[in-house]
C-alpha cells in the first residue's frame, strides 16, 4: 500500500498539501521514508526547492523534508547523494532567508555526517567555505550545522589548510564562549581535528584570544571536572595536539596539571568504555616523546593498574545478565584493548622502573602474547607495540620475555603480516636477537634467517632497516656456523646492494653486520678468504664515495678487523692503493677516522706475528712511521695512546 | 551606639527639659550641644581605627588569606561548633617533635635510631564533616637521614610515639618506600617515594570514605578507607630521623593540587543526584502542594492582586479574607513609605487592642516613627511640608516588598565593611560593638544565619549576627547579649522565628532603594534638591519631632515601670536620638537607621503580628520549608554525613 502520489508534486495547487503530508508520514518511519526515495520523490523535492519561483514556504518545506529523509539508513543517503543533493541544497545556502538556509544546513549536517557520504563533496566547489565562514555569524543554528560539518569534515592536511585558509580560526573561536552548548561543543571539536599533527593550525591558536582570554585557557576551563565527559576529553584533545605540534611545551602547567590529569580521568572505570578508549589513546599520544609527562602519568591515580582492566570485556558478569550489555562490551572489547597496550607502549618507551612496573601487571605478559594472535590486526599492532617497547629493557628481556616465550608468538605474527606489524614485530625481534636475551638461541633455531634475509629485499627501508639489525644483532659474537648461514642466506649479492642502500641506516647496519661477521681471526680469515675480493672492492667504493663521517668509520673498523686476520692481513698489504687511503684517513681533520686508521695500521704491525718485520718495513717506507711520530703528539689522548702503542712495535 | 554620658545628658534635656525655650534659642541648644557631640565622636573613631592598625600586617595578611580560602572551600562548616584545622597542635604531639614558624613547621629532634624512635603531631582540631572533602598539604623542607616520613590522619588518642598508619585508626603514606599504611604495620604499595622538595597533599572525601594522597600536584589514586572510618580524624605527619622538616599547608597558601576543581565534581555529582531524586507517585499532588506553597507566600506578604490572579490561574483556595489581605497590604505600604504614624492609627482602627497587647512592637513603631521624622518622611512631619498631600496612595519611593532570596549576596554582604547593620533583621536599631579582629571569624560563622534567606533559630545565632555588624563604636560586649536575649524571648522561641518574613528581600532592595534615593527620594516629597535636611528642613517640624521625642521618652519611661527595664528598648531609644548628634544624619555613625531598607524588619514584625491576631500563620510555609531544609542540612553535618557541604539550600536558590 502506497500512500504517496508524487504525481501530485507536479500540480502546482496540490504541492503544499502534498509537502505536508509527506512530512508527517515519513517522520521517524524508515521505511516510509525508503519508499518515498524509492518513488523518486527526492529529484521532484530537489527541483522544488532550485525552483526560485517557488514560494519560500514550500521551499523550505522541501529543505525539511529531505532533511527528513536523510535521517533514515545510510541506504537513504547515498540514494541523496546519488541524486545531487549536495551541490542543491549548498546552492539554497546562498538564498537571503535565514529559515530557508537553516533547514538546508540541517539537511547538510545530517548528510555529512553519514560515514557513507564523501568529505571531498565539501571541497569542490571553493566558493562554498567561504560562504559557510560568512554564514557563522547568522545564528546560533548556523553556527552548530556549519560547525559540525567542519568537525566531520577535516580529515587531511588539506582539508585543514583549506579551513584554516578561509580564517577557521578566527571566525570559530569566538564560538567556544557560545550560550549554546552545542555550538560550544561543536567548535570545540572543530579546533580538535584542525589542530591535529598541524603545526601551522596549532601555533596560531596558542596566539588566539576569546573574549580577552587565551585559547588553551578556554580550554584549560572546558576540561575542569563538573564538565560534561564529552567536552572535558574534546579539549584535553585540543590541548594534546597543540602540544605534540610543538605548540606548548610539554612542562607548561596546562598540559601537565591540568590535560594529563583529565586524559587519565577519562581511562577510570566510572567512564563510558568510548570515553576510556579515546581517553587512553589520546593520553598515549601526549606523553609518546616525554619521559617526564610517562613518568607523572605512571603515578597518576594508579593508571598501571587501572589499564588492566581494558582487558576484562566482556566481563563474566555480563555474559550472565544482560545480553544488550554484552554485545556492547564485545563491540568495544577489541577498541579497549588495543587503546590499553597503546598506552602501555607510550608508557615504557622510555623509564625501565615503568617498564617493570608494567610486566608485574596482573597477567600483563600473557596478555600480551594473546594479543600478538588476535584476530583485530589493530590488537595486533597495539600488542606488538607494547612489546617492543618493553623489550627495549634488558631485565625484562632477560626474565619476563624468555619465561613467557614471547618469540614464538612473534615469529608467528612475522609471517605474512601487513608491513606496518611486521615493521614493529622485526624491531622488536632486533632487540630478542641481541647477545644477552636467552630467546636468541630458540629463535635462531626457529630458522629465523630466511625470514630476516627475505625483510631486507623489501621495498620499505624500516623493514630493511629492521631486517639487516637483525641480522647484525644476531652475528654479534656469534658461532662461526652461524656467521656463515647469515652469509650463505643473504648472499654476496644482496650485501654488496644494501652497501649501495640510498638509506643510510641500512648501510650502517649492514656494515655493522660485516663488522660483526669479521670478528675473532679463525672468522675474519675464513670469510676474507671465501670473499675477500668483493669484501674489499665494498670497502674501497665506500671509503672513495661520499659518505658520513659515521659511515667512513664504520668502514675503517671494518678494515682493522681485516688487519687483525692472519691471512687475511695480506689482502690489504698487497693493495698499495688501500695503504694509501688508510695513511689519507690517518691524517684526517676528524679524530674519529684518525684513530680507526691508526687502529688498522697497528693491527697490521703487530709484532708477535708471522711476517710482522716485513709489513713494519713496508710500511715504514711508505711514510706511516713519520705519521704515527706525528701522532704521538696529538691532544686528543686516545689517539696520542695509540700511536705510542703502534710505534712500540717498530721498536721493539 | 553609645554616646559619653556628659552627651547623653544634653541630649536629654534638649529632649525632655520642661521649661520650653523660644524656639530660635532651643534651636541654638541644640546646635551647640551637637557640635560637641560630633567631635567627641570624631575622637573616638579615630581612636578605634588606631587600635586597628597594631599587629603584624604580614600576619594579618596571612591570617586574612587563611580565612578567605577556608570559607571559600568549606562554606558549610560552622567554625563555632567545628572549628578546622589551622596549625600543628603544641600539645597533641610526642616529644622528639618540635614545631616553630606559626606551629606550621615540624622538625624531628629525636634520635632516630630506629623506628621507636619514630614520632607524630595532629593538627590542632579534627576535620569537621561538614567539609564533605578535607585537603591539607606538606611541603618536605628536607628528608632529613633517611627521609622516614609519613603523611596522613588519625584518630585522638593513637599513640604519638608512631608514624601514621601504623596503628589502629590512623592511616598515612610514607616518603622512604611510597607504601600506604591503613591501620596497619604492613604497609601496601600504594605510589613514588618522596623526598625533598616534594608537596604531599592528603584529601579526604567523607562522602564516599575514601581518602587519596597527591605528589606536586597530581593524585596518586584512590585508597579505600576501612569502613571503621573513625569520625573526628586529624590531619597528622610523623617523622623518624635526625634533621626531617617539613612544612604544612592548611590553606595559608594555593594549594599545589587543584583540590577546588576535585570539590566542584563532587559538587556536580550531588547537584545532579537531587534534581533527579523521584518525587512521590502522583505527579499532581506535588503540583498542588507547590502552587499552594507560592500562593500562600503572596498572602502572607499582601500580594494581594497577584495572589488572586495566581489563584484563579491554578485554581486554588487563599485561606484568608480579601479585604484582611488588603488591609495589611495598606499598612505595611505606610510602613515602607515611612508613614509609620499613619500605619498605627491604621492598625489601631482595624485591628483594636492589637498593638496595646504588643506593647514592644508599639515601641519598636514609634521609635521608628521618631526616626522616620527625622528622615521627614513622617505624616506627622510631613503635614508641615506644603507639597505633601496628606492622603497620598501612591508612594513611588517606597520599596515594595518583594522578596528575593538573594542568597548569594549573602557573604558578599558579610564581608563588606560598610554593609547594612541588621543581618537577621530584628533589631534595626541595634548597634552594637564588635570588633573588627572578631568580624571575620563571627561573620564566617554566622554565615548561614545571617544569610537573607535563611532562618535564625536560636538566641545564640542572633547574638552571632549582632556581633557581626561591623559598623557603629564602641559600647561593651556584655550589654548587647543580654539585650539580644531579652530581644529573643520576645520574638522568638523556636525554630520558625519572625526574623526571616523580616529579612525577605531585605539585600536586594538595599541596591535599588540606594539607587533611587536620591531621585524619587524616598517619601521625602520635596527632597529632590540634592541635601536632605532635618525633618525635610521645616522648623515646626522639627518642633514637632522634639515634642514626639519626648513623649516617646515617656512611653519608654512607662513600659519601664509597667515590665521592668528593657535594653534593648533603651538602646533603641538611644540610637534613635542619637541622629540628632549630628548635623548630617544620614551620613553619620547611625545614619543607618535612616535607611529606608530598615522599615522592612518592623513592617515584617507588624505583618506578623497582624497575622498571629487572626489566627493566620505567622510565618509562610515556603520559609518553614526552606528554614526546615536549612535545618536538615545542618543537622547532617552534626551527624556526619559529608554530602551536606554540597548540598546547601543557597546553591539552589537564586
Amino acid at each position: 500500500k502506497c500512500l504517496f502520489h508524487t504525481e501530485g508534486l507536479f500540480k502546482p495547487e496540490k504541492k503544499k498539501k502534498k509537502n505536508f503530508d509527506m512530512k508527517n508520514a515519513v517522520i521517524g518511519n524508515n521505511r516510509q521514508k525508503a519508499n518515498l526515495i524509492v518513488l523518486g520523490a527526492v529529484p521532484r523535492l530537489l527541483y522544488l526547492l532550485q525552483q526560485s519561483s517557488s514560494s519560500l514556504e514550500l521551499r523550505t518545506e522541501c529543505a525539511v523534508v529531505l532533511g527528513s529523509l536523510s535521517m533514515g539508513t545510510e541506504n537513504n543517503i547515498k540514494s541523496l547523494v546519488d541524486c545531487h543533493i549536495i551541490p542543491a541544497l549548498l546552492q539554497g545556502l546562498l538564498c537571503s532567508d535565514l529559515i530557508f538556509i537553516e533547514a538546508c544546513l540541517r539537511c547538510l549536517r545530517t548528510i555529512f555526517i553519514s560515514p557513507v557520504t564523501p568529505v571531498q563533496l565539501l571541497y569542490t566547489d571553493p566558493t562554498v567555505i567561504p560562504h559557510l565562514m560568512s554564514l557563522l555569524s547568522r545564528s546560533q543554528h548556523t553556527q552548530e550545522y556549519i560547525t559540525q560539518i567542519f568537525a566531520h569534515c577535516c580529515k587531511t592536511p588539506e582539508h585543514q589548510t583549506v579551513l584554516f585558509n578561509h580564517g577557521a580560526i578566527q571566525n570559530i573561536a569566538p564560538l567556544l564562549i557560545s550560550p549554546s552548548y552545542k555550538v560550544r561543543m561543536q567548535a570545540l571539536k572543530c579546533f580538535s581535528v584542525l589542530a591535529y599533527e598541524n603545526a601551522q593550525v596549532s601555533m596560531t591558536l596558542v596566539n588566539v584570544l576569546v573574549d580577552g582570554e587565551q585559547l588553551s585557557q578556554v580550554f584549560v576551563r572546558m576540561m575542569q571536572r563538573d564538565k560534561p565527559i564529552e567536552m572535558q576529553l574534546t579539549a584535553a584533545k585540543c590541548l594534546t595536539y597543540m602540544c605534540r605540534a610543538g605548540a606548548i611545551r610539554t612542562d607548561d602547567n596546562c598540559i601537565v596539571l591540568k590535560t594529563l590529569p583529565c586524559l587519565v580521568r577519562m581511562c577510570s572505570k566510572e567512564r563510558l568504555l568510548e570515553e576510556r578508549v579515546e581517553g587512553a589513546e589520546t593520553l598515549a599520544y601526549l606523553m609518546e616523546p616525554d619521559i617526564e609527562l610517562q613518568r607523572i602519568a605512571s603515578v597518576t591515580d594508579h593508571l598501571v593498574s587501572m589499564l588492566a582492566d581494558y582487558f576484562k570485556y566482556p566481563s563474566s558478569v555480563s555474559a550472565i545478565t544482560d545480553i544488550k550489555r554484552l554485545d556492547h562490551d564485545l563491540k568495544h572489547a577489541h577498541e579497549l584493548r588495543q587503546a590499553a597496550f597503546k598506552l602501555y607502549a607510550s608508557l615504557g618507551s622510555n623509564d625501565e622502573d615503568i617498564r617493570k612496573k608494567i610486566t608485574e601487571t596482573e597477567n600483563m605478559m600473557d596478555r600480551i602474547v594473546s594479543g600478538l594472535s588476535e584476530s583485530s590486526i589493530k590488537v595486533r599492532l597495539a600488542a606488538v607495540r607494547c612489546l617492543h617497547s618493553l623489550s627495549r629493557s634488558v631485565q625484562q628481556l632477560r626474565t619476563s620475555f624468555h619465561d613467557h616465550a614471547v618469540w614464538k608468538p612473534l615469529m608467528k605474527l612475522l609471517q605474512n603480516a601487513p608491513d606496518e606489524v611486521l615493521v614493529m614485530a622485526s624491531s622488536t625481534l632486533c632487540n630478542l636477537l641481541l647477545e644477552f636475551s636467552p630467546s636468541k638461541e630458540p629463535i635462531l633455531e626457529s630458522g629465523v634467517i630466511e625470514l630476516l634475509c627475505s625483510l631486507t629485499q623489501s621495498d620499505s627501508p624500516a623493514l630493511r632497516v629492521n631486517g639487516i639489525w637483525a641480522l647484525m644483532n644476531m652475528a654479534f659474537q656469534a658461532d662461526q656456523k652461524v656467521k656463515v648461514e647469515i652469509v650463505q642466506a643473504l648472499g654476496t649479492e644482496q650485501l654488496f646492494r644494501l652497501l649501495s642502500d640510498p638509506d643510510t641506516n641500512v648501510l650502517m647496519k649492514t656494515l655493522g653486520l660485516l663488522r660483526n661477521l669479521l670478528s675473532t681471526r679463525p672468522h675474519i680469515d675464513q670469510i676474507m678468504s671465501s670473499h675477500g675480493k668483493q669484501i674489499m672492492q665494498a670497502v674501497t667504493l665506500i671509503l672513495e664515495g661520499e659518505h658520513s663521517i659515521e659511515v667512513k668509520e664504520q668502514t675503517l673498523c671494518i678494515l682493522a678487523n681485516i688487519a687483525d686476520g692472519n691471512t687475511a692481513k695480506e689482502l690489504i698489504m698487497t693493495n698499495d692503493d688501500m695503504l694509501q687511503k688508510i695513511k689519507y684517513y690517518m691524517g684526517h681533520s676528524n679524530v674519529k677516522l684518525q684513530l680507526a686508521a691508526t687502529f688498522c695500521i697497528s693491527n697490521l704491525i703487530w709484532n708477535e706475528e708471522d711476517g710482522s718485520q716485513e709489513r713494519q718495513d713496508k710500511l715504514r717506507e711508505m711514510g706511516f712511521v713519520d705519521i704515527l711520530h706525528k701522532l704521538t703528539q696529538a691532544s686528543d689522548p686516545n689517539l696520542c695512546d695509540r700511536a705510542k702503542t703502534a710505534m712500540q712495535q717498530y721498536l721493539a | 551606639m553609645a554616646l559619653p554620658s556628659c552627651q547623653q545628658r544634653a541630649l536629654r534635656r534638649a529632649l525632655c527639659s520642661t521649661t520650653v525655650p523660644t524656639r530660635h534659642c532651643r534651636a541654638a541648644v541644640i546646635r551647640g550641644y551637637l557640635t560637641a557631640a560630633v567631635s567627641l565622636l570624631t575622637k573616638m573613631a579615630e581612636l578605634g581605627a588606631g587600635s586597628l592598625l597594631t599587629g603584624d600586617p604580614a600576619f594579618n595578611y596571612h591570617e586574612h588569606e587563611l580565612n578567605e580560602r577556608l570559607k571559600r572551600l568549606y562554606p558549610a562548616v560552622n567554625e563555632e561548633e567545628t572549628p578546622l584545622p589551622r596549625s600543628w597542635s603544641p600539645k597533641d604531639k610526642y616529644s622528639y617533635i618540635g614545631l616553630s614558624q606559626n606551629n606550621l613547621r615540624v622538625h624531628y629532634k629525636g634520635h632516630g635510631k630506629n623506628h621507636k624512635d619514630a614520632a607524630s603531631v595532629r593538627a590542632t582540631h579534627p576535620i569537621p564533616a561538614a567539609c564533605g572533602i578535607y585537603y591539607f598539604e606538606v611541603k618536605i623542607v628536607s628528608k632529613g637521614r633517611d627521609g622516614y616520613m609519613g603523611i596522613g590522619l588519625s584518630a585522638q588518642g593513637v599513640n604519638m610515639n608512631r608514624l601514621p598508619g601504623w596503628d589502629k585508626h590512623s592511616y598515612g603514606y610514607h616518603g622512604d618506600d611510597g607504601h600506604s599504611f591503613c591501620s596497619s604495620g604492613t604497609g601496601q604499595p600504594y605510589g613514588p617515594t618522596f623526598t625533598t622538595g616534594d608537596v604531599i597533599g592528603c584529601c579526604v572525601n567523607l562522602i564516599n570514605n575514601t581518602c587519596f594522597y597527591t605528589k606536586n600536584g597530581h593524585s596518586l589514586g584512590n585508597n579505600l578507607m576501612k569502613n571503621d572510618l573513625r569520625p573526628n580524624l586529624y590531619p597528622t605527619v610523623g617523622l623518624q630521623t635526625p634533621g626531617e622538616i617539613v612544612d604544612a599547608n592548611f590553606g595559608q597558601q594555593p594549594f599545589v593540587f587543584d583540590i577546588e576543581d576535585y570539590m566542584s565534581e563532587w559538587r556536580a555529582k550531588i547537584h545532579s543526584m537531587i534534581a533527579r531524586f523521584p518525587i512521590g507517585e502522583r505527579l499532581g499532588d506535588w503540583q498542588s502542594v507547590l502552587q499552594n506553597m507560592v500562593s500562600s507566600y503572596l498572602v502572607h506578604h499582601g500580594y494581594c492582586a497577584t495572589a488572586m490572579a495566581f489563584s484563579r490561574a491554578t485554581e486554588t483556595m487563599i485561606q484568608e479574607d480579601q479585604t484582611s489581605i488588603k488591609n495589611r497590604q495598606r499598612i505595611q505600604k505606610l510602613v515602607l513609605a515611612g508613614r509609620v504614624g499613619e500605619a498605627i492609627d491604621a492598625t489601631q482602627q482595624l485591628y483594636p487592642g492589637l498593638l496595646e497587647h504588643n506593647p514592644n512592637l508599639l515601641f519598636m513603631l514609634k521609635c521608628r516613627q521618631f526616626v522616620e521624622m527625622v528622615n521627614g518622611t513622617d505624616s506627622e512631619v510631613r503635614c508641615f511640608s506644603v507639597h505633601s498631600p496628606k492622603s497620598q496612595d501612591s508612594y513611588p519611593g517606597s520599596p515594595n516588598l518583594s522578596p528575593r532570596h538573594g542568597a548569594t549576596n549573602a557573604h558578599l554582604h558579610n564581608t563588606g565593611a560598610d554593609s547594612p547593620t541588621c543581618s537577621n533583621g530584628v533589631t534595626p536599631t541595634n548597634k552594637n560593638k564588635s570588633h573588627n579582629k572578631y568580624t571575620g571569624v563571627s561573620s564566617a560563622s554566622s554565615s548561614p544565619s545571617s544569610s537573607p534567606s535563611s532562618v535564625n533559630y536560636s538566641e545564640s545565632n542572633s547574638t552571632d549576627s549582632t556581633k557581626s555588624q561591623p559598623h557603629s563604636a564602641t559600647s561593651n560586649q556584655e550589654t548587647s547579649d543580654s539585650e539580644m536575649e531579652i530581644e529573643a524571648e520576645h520574638y522568638s522561641n523556636g525554630v520558625t522565628e519572625s526574623s526571616t518574613r523580616i529579612m525577605n528581600g531585605t539585600y536586594k532592595h538595599q541596591e535599588i532603594l540606594q539607587a533611587d534615593d536620591s531621585s524619587v527620594g524616598n517619601g521625602v516629597a520635596d527632597d529632590s534638591c540634592s541635601s536632605r535636611q532635618l525633618c525635610g528642613g521645616n522648623q515646626a517640624a522639627t518642633e514637632r519631632m522634639i515634642q514626639f521625642g519626648r513623649e516617646l521618652q515617656a512611653l519608654s519611661e512607662q513600659l519601664c515601670r509597667q515590665y521592668g527595664k528593657n535594653a534593648t528598648h533603651k538602646k533603641m531609644l538611644q540610637d534613635a536620638f542619637s541622629l540628632l548628634a549630628y548635623s548630617d544624619p544620614w551620613n553619620c555613625p547611625v545614619g543607618q537607621q535612616l535607611d529606608p531598607m530598615q522599615r522592612e524588619a518592623i513592617c515584617s514584625a507588624l505583618n506578623s503580628a497582624i497575622l498571629e491576631s487572626q489566627n493566620l500563620p505567622k510565618q509562610p510555609p515556603l520559609m518553614l520549608a526552606l528554614g526546615q531544609a536549612t535545618e536538615c542540612v545542618q543537622l547532617m553535618a552534626r551527624v556526619r554525613s559529608g554530602s551536606c557541604s554540597f548540598a546547601r539550600v543557597d546553591n539552589f536558590l537564586h
